[in-house]
């Protein structure tokens, strides 16, 4: 039961990234070719009104469920980690037409092959902690 | 009940992305899709691969749960809540796609030629395994995806997350404009 409410949010992410069309390969398409305002609108709105919330926990303090700080941890950052990792995932997104999120929305839609997508993903994943001790970070 | 099944504009769907961002930091957990990849490698026994999925994936469940929520919602919005598979994309977009090769664009969430059980072919399949690839290895390699970097760590205004988009970009520019006319 205590997982429920994650499972609830997560039924609502995915109705909007439905509603929204974000799901759809052709968005995808379209915004990396700059011929629509579309995903942009969506991505920046909601960074936008992301750091309106982030601010706003802040400064009123604002208490998570348990009546507890909530706590902003950053990710583990470095000098090339990001730059080449978020390179390399840019080819994927592209080539796809959708990330990790619209992979299980399109599950559930039963957009079936997306099941081979989801399993490079796996083994993409899985392959990157077996020789992340050779790459740079 | 009108508004609900017309397609959604972006002014009102980004500002609930945020929420459901918001509503994951109420719930003590930070919204990010792509380490439920990890959870998966290891739930499947990677660990007796690599001895990084041999940690504890039950305290990644919420992750898992909020996965499984994300598939449920694509379920319910393909069957109940859209009237009209028609993607709203502009006609420059039709028409470069057709020079590619994509017959009907627009007129269903994902191409019939990728994405259709009937029309795979080892190309497709090919397609389909190496992108996933590169999201699953390129994400966790940066960190995160576009949930936990692009909406949440650009939120947070971690500059981590803004190198980890530009880099999306650069490697989605490249595909989109380079690779995708070799390939198509």
């Amino acid at each position: 039961m205590k997982f429920l409410k994650f499972l609830i949010v997560g039924v609502f992410f995915g109705i909007i990234l439905s509603k929204s069309e974000a799901i759809s390969w052709y968005r995808i398409y379209e915004m990396f070719k700059f011929q629509s305002f579309h995903m942009y609108g969506i991505i920046g709105s909601a960074v936008v009104v992301g750091i309106i919330f982030v601010q706003v926990i802040k400064r009123f303090n604002v208490k998570n469920y348990k009546g507890n700080a909530i706590e902003f941890i950053p990710k583990k950052s470095g000098k090339y980690r990001n730059i080449i990792g978020g390179i390399i995932f840019g080819l994927g997104w592209s080539l796809a037409g959708s990330c990790p999120g619209p992979f299980f929305i399109l599950l559930g839609k039963g957009a079936l092959p997306i099941v081979i997508v989801i399993l490079g993903a796996v083994i993409g994943a899985f392959t990157y902690h077996a020789t992340k001790n050779k790459i740079p970070h | 009940m009108e508004f609900i099944l017309q397609p959604w504009a972006w002014y009102v769907s980004g500002p609930l992305i945020s929420l459901s961002m918001f509503l994951m930091f109420y719930f003590g957990k930070r919204l990010g899709i792509s380490s439920n990849l990890e959870t998966i490698c290891a739930v499947s026994g990677a660990g007796k691969f690599v001895d990084y999925f041999k940690f504890d994936w039950r305290k990644n469940k919420w992750n898992l749960a909020f996965m499984f929520g994300l598939i449920i919602g694509g379920f319910l919005s393909s069957n109940y809540l859209i009237v009209n598979e028609k993607v709203g994309i502009s006609q420059e977009t039709i028409t470069d796609l057709e020079k590619l090769g994509f017959d009907k664009a627009g007129e269903s969430y994902v191409p019939s030629e990728l994405f259709a059980v009937e029309n795979l072919t080892v190309k497709s399949i090919s397609i389909l395994l190496i992108a996933g690839f590169l999201v699953g290895f390129g994400a966790r390699y940066a960190g995160g995806c576009t949930s936990g970097h692009a909406i949440v760590g650009l939120s947070m205004l971690e500059l981590p997350s803004l190198i980890s988009v530009i880099g999306f970009f650069i490697g989605g520019l490249v595909m989109t404009w380079v690779i995708y006319p070799l390939i198509f």
